[in-house]
């Protein structure tokens, strides 16, 4: 009795593989109207592959790098484009503000953290950074090699920077003036290399880390306007720290329109010429390397964690209303910005499911239309012993490997489509996108077999029902 | 052993079809001929479970097909009954080895290689079907009917389309393989070159709405 269960089951098994073997056969053997269906499916797939994972690993790398960050203050500006420059360094920086003035924010009893920024200059197309260690912290850096910058001039690498660079500890670089590669080299402040971070997964990877004091530096060196005879009075104020005056409240305006300047060069690359003949001119009239009062500088940004969010509420629009600078809510922007991609997104993914749709049709339509030229192949079929059901089985088999063909090709399709995403969003934007496997596309696969089906369903019902008899009397 | 008796067909809006009684043993061959028109596929394809009498009976070796519901006659077919038609029909996409091993209850392919050598078409067993002559189409349909070892042969027209060589040829082949077998061999036909060198011969004749037998 089992032998002949056994046997039974054999026979389906048997039944099966035939079955599979003869729909990929058919497949294969009109191979015009499959590869029409499999392109349109493939298409389709792959445009809604890449919306997917760019989105889900923008808005994952967002977050990431968003961590713990309540309040990003800066110049005033677009609060978007403050959050872009301060928080993931893809965009130029609103402007400056007054280091006194973000230190008395800083010292706030309900801030918990705060970490000033000033960007400097760039090298090799990745952002100089001057930071506080809190800042390494924050991302829970580790440091392959080295350790964290002692005194000026000297650069902490982040993971890609190092990778790509090749530069190794002990090791010296210049930066160039701006954003841009090759633009203006700073050849008179060289930075040394004292360490290199282990990968983050984070904005960190792609940013050369320094303390405050030597973006100051060589910005104060190579842009300061102040007159020769000043310049005592300048030291002496740096040996006596945090003294104040209220003369100086002159200089720092005129720092601030200077390094407001600095920023125009990376929106107005044409700038370069006459910037560079400012600088050699700047450059006979100063050749001292001090740095003044350091109240008296410029920083780009101050990245703050309040104590508990509610002691707070009030703090972004005191900042707005009472000083020089512009307090934003960074996750605000983010979702604003998301809000605004979706939008976008949306209409790509609805377009995509219409060639999906298409892709369904044309299934649909070649199926049925081979039904007649194929009836004698199904009357045969059932004359050696197939079901009605077996027939159904076949055309619904043809559905789904048109369907997964197509699923697996666009799959393929838009991981290379990511991979030349990926090299510019790199270059542009220092973002990059990996092809691992996310949960939506998982989604996107039933989808796509669930139109396979449904395309098939009516070749194949029209197949099981098919009055064999009649078809073989047909002359 | 093929037993039909009373045995009587109606397609709807059309006049009953009323079959004399047959009996044909193992091993030996029944040609049934006849006009087109009265029903001599009809009545192969009641033999093969195609369709469902109005009346009467069939019992092949004690199975009576008329009594099977519709899945058991699939099977029985699959399992007992070879079919040649008159057109060879085969999967176009498959090769002929594939063709042959078609049927769920055909035999392994060591079995198909072997009925090809004896039906002398292992040469093609790796082509498409319609690579083939005529001649060799309709010999490949042969050794598909007998791949899972049938009962009964059932050939419709199986030389209507053959030169005379291979009309002779098929004819050979077909009661070969009935031996080999051991099945009983009806083929429905209108072809006269068939007429010798058969056990028994039955025509159809259409009077009004009725075939009989002579």
């Amino acid at each position: 009795m089992t032998l002949l269960i056994k046997a039974l089951n054999l026979n389906r098994l048997k039944t099966y593989a035939m079955l599979i073997k003869m729909a990929w056969k058919n497949i294969i053997h009109k191979p015009l109207n499959s590869i029409l269906c499999v392109c349109l499916l493939l298409f389709g797939v792959s445009i809604i592959s890449v919306l997917i994972l760019i989105q889900h690993q923008l808005e994952q790398k967002f977050e990431r790098d968003l961590e713990n960050i309540d309040l990003v203050v800066g110049a005033k500006g677009s609060p978007l484009q403050l959050v872009l420059s301060a928080v993931y360094h893809i965009d130029a920086p609103t402007g400056n503000i007054n280091f006194a003035e973000a230190k008395n924010l800083m010292n706030n009893p309900m801030v918990e953290e705060a970490i000033p920024m000033a960007y400097g200059d760039s090298y090799h197309g990745y952002r100089i950074l001057g930071i506080t260690e809190d800042y390494l912290n924050k991302y829970s850096a580790q440091f392959r090699e080295g350790h964290i910058f002692q005194k000026s001039m000297q650069a902490v690498l982040g993971a890609k920077v190092a990778r790509t660079s090749k530069l190794k500890i002990g090791d010296t670089f210049y930066g160039s003036h701006g954003q841009v590669e090759g633009v203006h080299v700073h050849d008179e402040h060289a930075y040394q290399v004292v360490g290199i971070l282990e990968n983050t997964n984070s904005v960190v990877d792609n940013l050369v880390l320094t303390n405050i004091e030597s973006v100051w530096e060589v910005h104060n060196d190579n842009h300061g306007h102040e007159p020769e005879a000043e310049e005592a009075q300048h030291s002496k104020n740096h040996e006596e720290h945090e003294h104040h005056d209220d003369s100086e409240n002159e200089r720092e305006h005129e720092h601030k329109t200077n390094h407001e300047h600095e920023n125009n060069h990376k929106h107005e690359g044409n700038h370069e010429h006459q910037t560079k003949q400012e600088h050699e001119n700047e450059s006979k009239l100063k050749k001292s390397k001090t740095i003044h009062n350091p109240d008296s500088l410029d920083i780009t940004a101050v990245l703050l964690k309040y104590k508990t969010r509610n002691s707070a509420m009030g703090m972004p629009r005191y900042i707005n209303q009472q000083t020089n600078m512009q307090a934003v809510i960074p996750a605000l922007e983010v979702n604003r910005l998301f809000y605004m991609l979706g939008v976008g997104t949306t209409t790509l993914k609805w377009i995509a499911g219409g060639i999906i749709f298409m892709a369904g049709f044309s299934v649909f339509l070649v199926l049925y239309s081979r039904l007649r030229e194929r009836q004698y192949e199904l009357a045969l079929m059932r004359s050696v012993g197939y079901r009605p059901k077996d027939l159904l089985g076949l055309l619904l088999y043809e559905g789904l490997l048109l369907a997964g063909i197509g699923y697996i090709f666009g799959w393929l399709l838009s991981r290379i489509g990511l991979y030349f995403i990926s090299r510019q969003a790199e270059n542009d934007f220092n973002l990059h996108f990996g092809g691992q496997w996310i949960n939506e596309e998982i989604s996107l696969l039933f989808l796509t077999i669930f139109i396979g089906v449904v395309a098939s369903l009516l070749p194949a019902w029209k197949a099981m029902r098919m009055d064999v008899s009649a078809t073989l009397s047909k002359q | 052993m093929l037993h039909i008796t009373d045995l009587s067909h109606q397609y709807s809006n059309s006049p009953k079809i009323v079959f004399p009684d047959i009996s044909a043993e193992k091993n030996s061959t029944l040609l049934i001929k006849g006009a087109s028109g009265c029903g001599k596929t009809t009545l192969l394809h009641l033999l093969a479970g195609l369709i469902s009498p109005l009346n009467g009976e069939i019992i092949l070796n004690e199975n009576k097909i008329n009594e099977l519901s519709a899945s058991q006659k699939d099977r029985f077919r699959g399992e007992h009954i070879g079919i040649v038609f008159q057109q060879s029909y085969f999967i176009k996409s498959l090769s002929v080895l594939d063709n042959l091993l078609l049927s769920p209850y055909a035999g392994s392919s060591s079995k198909a290689i072997q009925i090809a050598k004896r039906l002398n078409i292992q040469e093609f067993l790796s082509q498409k079907p319609n690579q083939l002559s005529l001649g060799q189409q309709q010999r490949v349909s042969i050794a598909r009917a007998v791949m899972n070892t049938p009962q009964l042969i059932l050939a419709d027209e199986p030389t209507s389309a053959l030169d005379d060589k291979n009309c002779k040829d098929v004819l050979n082949l077909l009661k070969q393989e009935a031996q080999v077998n051991e099945a009983t061999l009806v083929i429905v036909t209108h072809d006269q070159r068939l007429d010798d060198s058969v056990n028994q011969s039955i025509e159809l004749k259409p009077i009004k709405d009725v075939c009989y037998a002579d």
